[in-house]
Order: C-alpha cells, then structure tokens, then sequence
C-alpha cells in the first residue's frame, strides 16, 4: 500500500496533554467534538489545515506522557494516515497500534512542513520526488505488525478468539 | 542465568524462564481503568464480545470480564463531577460495575494508585492498569505499567495481556538524603539525568542503601515517575519495609520476597550519591528540566498557585512534612495554596493527627481526594500567564489549563515553604 500526503511537521517530546489537551476532559465520550482540538497548543492551526491523508511528522519521544487513548484515536480521527517520529513513547506507540494508526519510526530531520510524501509500508520505504529524499523506516516487532495487520488489537482478538503473538 | 525484578514477576508468572526482550503473553493479577480511559474500555470491551457483525447494542453477558474481583473501576480525575458530561460518564462506569462485579472506588475514595498500593497490590503482581502512573505499584515490587483503553479492555476480557520483557536500568543509590531533600528530589535529579525518554520502553529498579532506608511512601513517589523518564516501570524490591507497610495495611499475609539476582544482567548502571543531593524542581514544560534550587531562588520566581497533593506526593508523610513547614504560618498574599489527599484514609489520617488544621490556619484549600488540579479538570485550573508550583509528576504546557500558564515541579517541603515566601524558596531555610 503506498500512503501519499503533506506533511505537518512537529518538534520533540509532543505530549498528549498537547494532542488532546486536559481542559477538554470532558469531551473525551465525544471525539469527533475533541478531535476539533487536536495538537492544538501546539499548532493551533493545525486543525485548520489538516486533510484526509496527511501525516505527522515529529522528532523524539512523540506522545509522551498520559496513557490517554483518545490521542491516537483524534489524530486518526482527523484524517492522519499516519504519524513519523525520530522515536515514540510506549504507551502511544502501543495505543496507536491497538487502534489502527500506522506510526513509523525513522529519522525525520529532513523532512520539512509542507513537504510532499510517499510512503510505502510493505517496502519500509519513504520518499519525496521533489527533493530527491529517501528513508528507511523501522520495521515494526512482528507482534505489533500482526495486531496492525488485523486491523487494531479488539479485530486481532476476535479473529482469532485470543492472543495469537 | 540471573535475574532482574521483572524477569523474575513475569517468568514466575509464567511458570518458565523469561529474558529482557522476550515477546510474552502473561496473566494479569489486577487490571484498572479511571473515570477518563474507563469509559473507552467499556465501550471496547463490548465490541469485543460483540457476536458476529452485529451491530446491534450488546447484550448484559457481553459485558462480562475475566475477573470481576481483580477488575478495578476508579472514579478519581473528576470527582465529584464538575460536568454533566462527566456525570453521565461516572453513571455508565457505576452501571458498568454492578453489570459485571467489577470493584467500584467510589469519588470518596481517591486516587487508583494511592488505592491500589494500600490495599490491593502484593510483591510479585503483575498489574496493568488505563492510566500512566500504574507504575506507582511497582514501589510494592509488583510488575505495573500503564497502557491504553483497549489494552486494558482486553486484559479485563481475557485475564491476559502481551509484554515485551523489558531490559532494566539499575539506580543504585547510597548515602543519607541531607536536611530538605526528599525521594522527589531524587527522582527527579535522575529524571533530568535520564531524559523526558532516556529509559523509553525500559524497567527501573532502584536499589542500594538509601532506598533500602527509605519509606514505602518514598519508594511509591520514585516508581510513580519512572514512566516521566519514559520507562514502562519502577521496581524496587520487597523486603522489611514492604512487610512492615502491608502489616500496617492489614494484609501481611499478601507478602512475597522479590528481589533481583546480585548478578543479574543491567543496560545501564546510574551510581546516585544521595548525600551530595540539594533539593530540586523541575521548570516548564517538562519533568526532565530540572534546576537545582540553589540556582533558582536567587531568581525570584513568583507562584500564583501552590498544589499539594497527587499520587506522586499525597501521602500522609507528605502532610506531616508540609504541616511543619506551615504550622503557625501563613500564604504569601497572592499566593493560594491548594491540598488534595491522594486517599480517604490520607484525608482521615491528616484530620486526626490536625496537620488539616494546620493547613486550614495557613489559608489552604482543602480539596476531596482526587486528581482533578494535576490533570487540569477542576479545583484548580491555571489561568493565562499564571505560575503553579505543584508536587506532581508533570509539568507539561497546558496540563493544569492555560496553555499560557507555567508548572514547576518540587518536593511537598518546597512547596509549602515557597507557598509561604509566595516564590521559589529553598526547604532548608526552615529546615
């Protein structure tokens, strides 16, 4: 499958008190409400410019903090199809996972704002023509690549009536 | 071969031999979610037991999890509930746990992690809990991590959950702490050693004489902020102490010896000398950014807002240190000081031993038991431009309201004695 979008791009240790922050508590049983605030203390615009198929790029430590599963869910909710960081906190990349938002660990220095991807997930290739970029992605633990593969760790679980790692 | 802590938990769960890196598939003792991540579990449970395509709304059985009695419910972040919104989300986890018998912490009772180590967690647990502190537990030598919604979901349906056995980082830490360093400077001395994720995805175990000293209380204030490091525990190993809090607690009989291998494999060895220690805070916007006092008092930094409280520093030890530090004294004018007990016995017990009362004298705000101000809900919240200093585990901008307001993280002794000066003040002038 071959991924192509425009790239907003993000620093380092990007908490989930920055992607959904704690003042909206309460919104938390209605995401598609939530989602409206998306990263918004740390791009409030980024609400604003986000379309179906973007990506998330982002440097160290993305998503740190709060065990907060509605963070994956309203980046996913707004169109992301997928979020690349230099490195992710376990309990985001573990969520992401378990929904079904593809995260990719690679070196992300010299990706830019506004940059134009294609990302090809069975190859771990990522490329920009423009610029003549090319990057390897990590590979995901095998266990992670099944969950994803499955579609998320409840579609894992009911496929095949347990842990199946 | 010799073994971690954590080697030890998962492969005695395991009934074989575990090595860091191994991909597991383990027992759960104990699974909880809180009144924030609850809600997203059971809906995700349901459409776990959810037959075939239906989509029709489940029915009571489909609600049924593994383990109704090691399946815990806490209603801790918003109580009592400031929101209709969160009303309705406390009334569906309360129909939740009578559907299923799943334990229900009531808003009376306080925070999960305070809850769980006083009365349900025993050496050699493994504990998964929706919430990131669960790494708290870790300080009763028990293997606890937080994960998400769905995770925990999964564990409450199949008594199950899958682990990478994690390599482990030894803090060995030897010498007395002096006058007015506490274990919160030390945890985040080695914080902003580490790094916000110098410990990604490993275990920490403390060891070495000073923790072997150091109170249970202690030992939770350090394991609570491993995962600040990014770490997926804390441990430290059972021992006296353990035994001696569990008595306390009347369940002694919930006692095991867990330690690690003195030959046992480390990634990294982190040597702290406790006794060359000054008390510390940590400086917006992350935990990692820590100052030694010394360098920041000189700077006059001025606190709108003292918080003491949360399940880093909400123990009665944390009351009895700030009731000194407050006793006959009042806040600073333009200082408001905030006080939440981690738990109802922690309220109970500072009411009786009148370190409330103290408290109350020197103008505090005594709220319920609960996590509400940490985590920016309610009792609380920062204003544009405003300045906290809090005894919690996260400073993170925005995490207590105002995007635009600052957190500084410090020990409950600088907290109170700052809240007194109505700026960053150093503990052991009073000390």
């Amino acid at each position: 499958m071959v991924l192509k979008g425009r790239v907003h791009r993000f620093g380092d240790n990007i908490s989930t008190d920055l992607i959904a922050p704690g003042r909206y508590f309460h919104l938390r049983n209605n995401l598609p409400e939530l989602a409206k605030h998306t990263l918004e203390d740390a791009d409030s615009r980024f609400i604003k410019k986000v379309r179906p198929g973007d990506f998330i790029v982002a440097g160290k430590n993305f998503g740190a903090g709060s065990s907060r599963e509605h963070a994956p869910r309203i980046i996913k909710l707004c169109g992301v199809s997928a979020v690349l960081a230099k490195s992710f906190a376990r309990i985001f990349f573990r969520n992401a996972i378990n929904i079904g938002l593809t995260v990719l660990e690679c070196e992300t220095e010299k990706i830019a704002q506004g940059d134009e991807l294609e990302i090809e997930l069975s190859k771990g290739a990522i490329r920009n023509k423009k610029k003549g970029l090319q990057l390897k992605f990590r590979p995901l633990p095998q266990v992670m690549l099944k969950i994803l593969r499955d579609g998320g760790l409840v579609k894992h679980i009911r496929k095949h009536g347990g842990f199946k790692v | 071969m010799a073994k971690t802590i954590s080697e030890k938990i998962i492969g005695s769960r395991l009934g074989r031999e575990v090595n860091a890196g191994d991909i597991v598939v383990v027992p759960v003792d104990l699974c909880m979610v809180q009144d924030g991540t609850g809600p997203l579990a059971v809906r995700q449970l349901r459409e776990l037991k959810r037959k075939g395509t239906s989509r029709k709304p489940s029915q009571e059985k489909d609600y049924a999890i593994y383990a109704p009695e090691k399946t815990f419910i806490f209603l801790d972040h918003a109580v009592p509930s400031p929101r209709q919104e969160l009303s309705n989300s406390h009334r569906e986890l309360r129909e939740f746990a009578k559907k299923t018998g799943a334990r229900l912490s009531e808003i009376s009772e306080g925070i999960s992690h305070q809850i769980l180590a006083e009365s349900y967690v025993n050496p050699g647990d493994i504990l998964v809990g929706a919430d990131s502190h669960t790494c708290t537990s870790g300080a009763l030598a028990a293997f606890a991590t937080g994960m998400g919604s769905t995770d925990v979901a999964v564990a409450m349906a199949t008594g199950k959950t899958w682990l990478r056995v994690p390599e482990s980082f030894l803090i060995n830490v030897e010498g007395e702490l002096p006058q007015g360093v506490y274990p919160k400077d030390l945890i985040l001395y080695i914080i902003g050693k580490l790094g916000a994720d110098g410990a990604s995805y490993k275990a920490l175990e403390f060891q070495g004489g000073t923790i072997e000293k150091m109170s249970l209380s202690g030992r939770l204030t350090l394991c609570n902020m491993a995962v600040e490091a990014g770490a997926k525990t804390g441990l430290v190993a059972s021992d006296s102490v353990t035994m001696a809090y569990l008595r306390e607690m009347g369940r002694e009989g919930g006692y095991r010896e867990i330690k690690a291998d003195g030959d046992a494999k480390y990634e990294r060895v982190i040597e702290v000398d406790a006794s060359r220690l000054e008390p510390v805070v940590a400086c917006p916007h992350a935990p990692d950014k820590i100052k030694p006092i010394s360098q920041i008092k000189s700077k006059d930094i001025r606190i709108g807002q003292v918080f003491i409280g949360t399940c880093t520093n909400g123990r009665i030890e944390d009351f009895r240190i700030a009731g000194k530090i407050l006793k006959g004294r009042r806040c600073a004018s333009g200082t408001r000081l905030v006080v939440s007990p981690a738990s109802r016995k922690v309220y109970l017990q500072a009411a009786k031993e009148g370190i409330l009362e103290i408290l109350i004298e020197a103008g505090a705000t005594i709220l319920s038991p609960g996590c509400g101000p940490c985590v920016g809900i309610h009792g609380g919240v920062l204003a544009d431009r405003e300045r906290c200093l809090s005894t919690a585990n996260r400073n993170f901008k925005g995490r207590m309201g105002s995007p635009n307001s600052e957190i500084y993280l410090s020990s409950p002794a600088t907290a109170a004695w700052s809240a007194v000066n109505g700026k960053i003040s150093d503990p052991r002038e009073v000390a």
